[in-house]
């Protein structure tokens, strides 16, 4: 993982030391801002909490590695035009204004300054693919911690019904 | 590298391909079936949710690899993408022992009679090549009943008044109605439908030496734990090798079909997992491709006497790619309709089919495959934001109270719509790759909303509290359902295959899968797909005069 991290796409660690396979400490602290604005926390957990970033953090350097330049370059431009606009990075920013440069970037209306290398509409929908991804999709890709999308939606456990009961030698 | 020259050489494993060599092999020809992806067992199913064969977002759980096996989609405006099988727009349908079959929702669908005389129905249609078929249902019914027999088919269509005549019931009973079938079942019959229990080719009760469903929820996309899904990985094909007269290699990828200089057939190049060059001499070739890599095949296969690729002296190989306009509406309930009862579909109708007023066409309709929690993401009403609070609480609310029900339209095929093998574009093994081209025929939309609004009245009658509809526009169409890409005709100039699915003027070559349907029915093609091939296996058997080829 971590030498396909290095060597697979070009775009490769920051060189900082980082506890993420691909993401530096400041990319994942706004993209856990950034997903937490997409499923964000209530009565259940938020994107964050369920390892939202660990999920895309950990397929970025699999089958999403392709994807690595965009995350790149899209929290970068998240970054740029969250001071543009209101003077800070994004993950210091009030939800209120964190959930407005979102709403810019899904319509297309962020900055054109800051988002030269990836158009920022689609980055936004790459966020949301990833986020709602790795919140409710199965645990073992990274996400969904502890199940809690699916304690969520009432999903029975055992996941894999029938499998617990069911014995084939008695047929 | 040249092999022991065999009787037959199929050309891969799925539905038709499977089916063929295990019919070949039984009447005591030699048969070698080369399959270009893995045998897969039922414990190599990983029940995952973002890497299967219906949700791609992690890569196709049973093939082909994003690596290497690219392809050319050429959209609309004409632009050209490079697609790798993740991509919906590579149309992918699988590449593994079983083919589609090891991972489908198993539904078991004769088409109707009329599906098979298109255009004595419906006359001539502006803008689409619909026709006759050269064999009608009367022709295919014995060979309908012997795949439902030996494959294993459950389910009760005795209260579909549409369906053509039978003359044997199903082998095995439906397996018992979930929530979402008590619901529906009294709301169509409320508005004078005709519902009734979806032929599946999935075990309700221990049939041919395997295991009853345990109805889980992981059906559609996935290989079933306990083998009672039924497909060609786990019936026909070990009923093959058990003759031992056949030889199943997988890993190997065909590269051409070597012609001689009289212009028939002697075998195929392929290369195995090597990958080392291989030549497999035989009497007959089988190709079994699926619509998309046949058709590739055949027009990579080049000679004097076929400078276009075999059996396309008329430019109809590759043509009329079709696959399904899916159709329908979604509903919202405000009481729960999960029961976690798999495989979720289960009730159908075939009210719309044929003899919509002033339409072309139509397609069954039938409630969907459980959802599994990823997926309804995919289920947003309209109005609804795809992000945040709202959109939270939308999933937390409706994921138990909801239905879905879809049909596949008859769509119609096109000309235009078509595979070729792309110029520059080659796969890992240095072969030209599948291109796409072309677009839905303006019809298919039309029977689409016609469709989807009788599936909203359904949901309605249903209780739904709203209800939302979801029509396709006219984007190419292939995917897990492709056909049409070899089609089956008497006229050579406007056809591939003859009417027991051997290519016009090459007495030795066969293709044996969804290429040859005319039209794909407003049904899951795959029935038809196993039909055709023991059609085509018992005229290839009676025909069978001896090797002629071996030295």
């Amino acid at each position: 993982m971590v030498m396909a991290a290095a060597t697979g796409s070009g775009v490769g660690c920051s060189g900082a030391r980082t506890p993420w396979r691909f993401l530096t400490v400041d990319e994942a602290r706004t993209l856990a801002a950034l997903c937490d604005q997409i499923i964000p926390p209530d009565e259940d957990p938020g994107a964050a909490w369920a390892g939202v970033v660990n999920y895309i953090d950990r397929q970025l350097c699999g089958p999403l590695d392709h994807l690595r330049r965009s995350y790149r370059q899209g929290i970068a431009a998240v970054n740029q035009s969250s001071r543009m606009l209101y003077g800070s990075a994004f993950a210091e920013l009030a939800a209120a204004r964190q959930v407005d440069l979102l709403t810019l970037m899904e319509q297309g209306r962020a900055p054109a300054e800051a988002w030269k290398q990836i158009a920022s509409a689609e980055f936004f929908d790459l966020l949301v693919e990833q986020t709602m991804q790795g919140f409710y999709g199965d645990p073992r890709h990274g996400g969904n911690r502890e199940g809690t999308s699916w304690k969520m939606l009432g999903v029975p456990y055992p996941p894999i019904r029938g499998r617990l009961h069911f014995d084939v030698s008695k047929q | 590298m040249a092999l022991k020259h065999v009787n037959a050489v199929v050309v891969g494993a799925g539905a038709g391909g499977g089916i063929v060599a295990k019919e070949l092999a039984a009447a005591g020809l030699s048969v070698v079936l080369l399959e270009r992806g893995k045998w897969y067992t039922p414990f190599d199913d990983r029940k995952d949710d973002l890497r299967n064969q219906r949700t791609t977002v992690l890569g196709a759980a049973f093939g082909p690899d994003d690596e290497r096996n690219p392809r050319v989609f050429v959209d609309k405006q004409g632009r050209e993408h490079l697609v790798r099988p993740s991509d919906g727009d590579y149309n992918n349908n699988a590449a593994c022992v079983g083919g589609g079959t090891l991972s489908y929702g198993a539904m078991a669908w004769r088409f109707m009679e009329k599906d098979f005389r298109m255009r004595s129905t419906y006359g001539t249609v502006e803008g689409s090549t619909l026709d006759d078929w050269p064999i009608s249902y009367q022709d295919l019914e014995p060979y309908y009943e012997k795949a439902e027999w030996e494959i294993g088919v459950s389910g009760d269509d005795s209260n579909n008044i549409f369906k053509a005549t039978r003359k044997r019931p199903l082998p095995m009973p439906p397996v018992a109605p979930n929530l979402e079938y008590q619901i529906l079942r009294p709301a169509a019959q409320r508005l004078g439908l005709h519902p009734f229990d979806i032929p599946m080719l999935r075990n309700s009760v221990p049939y041919n030496g395997r295991a009853a469903c345990m109805r889980c929820r992981w059906c559609v996309g996935f290989a079933c734990e306990v083998n009672a899904k039924n497909g060609t990985q786990n019936t026909a094909i070990p009923a093959a090798l058990a003759t031992g007269n056949c030889e199943l290699r997988t890993e190997c990828i065909v590269k051409e079909i070597l012609t001689d200089a009289q212009g028939r057939v002697k075998g195929v190049a392929y290369f195995d997992s090597k990958p080392r060059l291989y030549e497999q001499t035989a009497d007959l070739v089988v190709v079994s491709g699926s619509a998309n890599e046949s058709a590739r095949l055949l027009l990579n296969s080049k000679s004097r006497a076929f400078p276009d690729g075999i059996g396309n002296r008329y430019d109809w190989v590759g043509r009329n790619l079709q696959g399904h306009a899916y159709s329908g509406a979604v509903g919202l309930f405000d009481f729960e309709c999960y029961d976690d009862l798999g495989p979720g579909a289960g009730i159908a109708i075939c009210d719309f089919n044929h003899g919509n007023q002033g339409l072309i066409g139509g397609g069954m309709l039938a409630n969907e495959f459980i959802r599994l929690p990823y997926q309804f993401v995919g289920w947003r009403a309209p109005n609804m934001p795809r992000w945040g609070p709202e959109h939270k609480q939308f999933m937390r609310q409706r994921y138990r109270r909801s239905m879905g029900i879809m049909g596949p339209v008859q769509e119609m095929p096109v000309f235009e719509s078509r595979v070729q093998v792309d110029a520059k574009v080659k796969d890992c093994w240095g072969i030209p790759v599948v291109r796409l081209s072309g677009h839905r025929h303006r019809n298919d939309p039309i029977v689409g909303k016609f469709l989807a609004s009788k599936a909203e009245l359904w949901l309605k009658e249903a209780g739904a509290i709203t209800t939302w509809t979801d029509v396709p526009g006219t984007d190419l169409s292939g995917g897990q359902h492709q056909a049409g890409t070899c089609r089956m005709g008497d006229d050579p100039q406007t056809s591939v295959v003859d009417k027991y699915c051997r290519v016009h003027d090459v007495d030795n070559l066969y293709v044996v899968d969804g290429s040859v349907h005319v039209n794909n029915g407003g049904f899951n093609p795959v029935l038809t797909i196993m039909a055709i091939a023991y059609h085509a296996s018992d005229h290839l058997v009676k025909s069978w005069k001896g090797s002629h080829g071996a030295s």
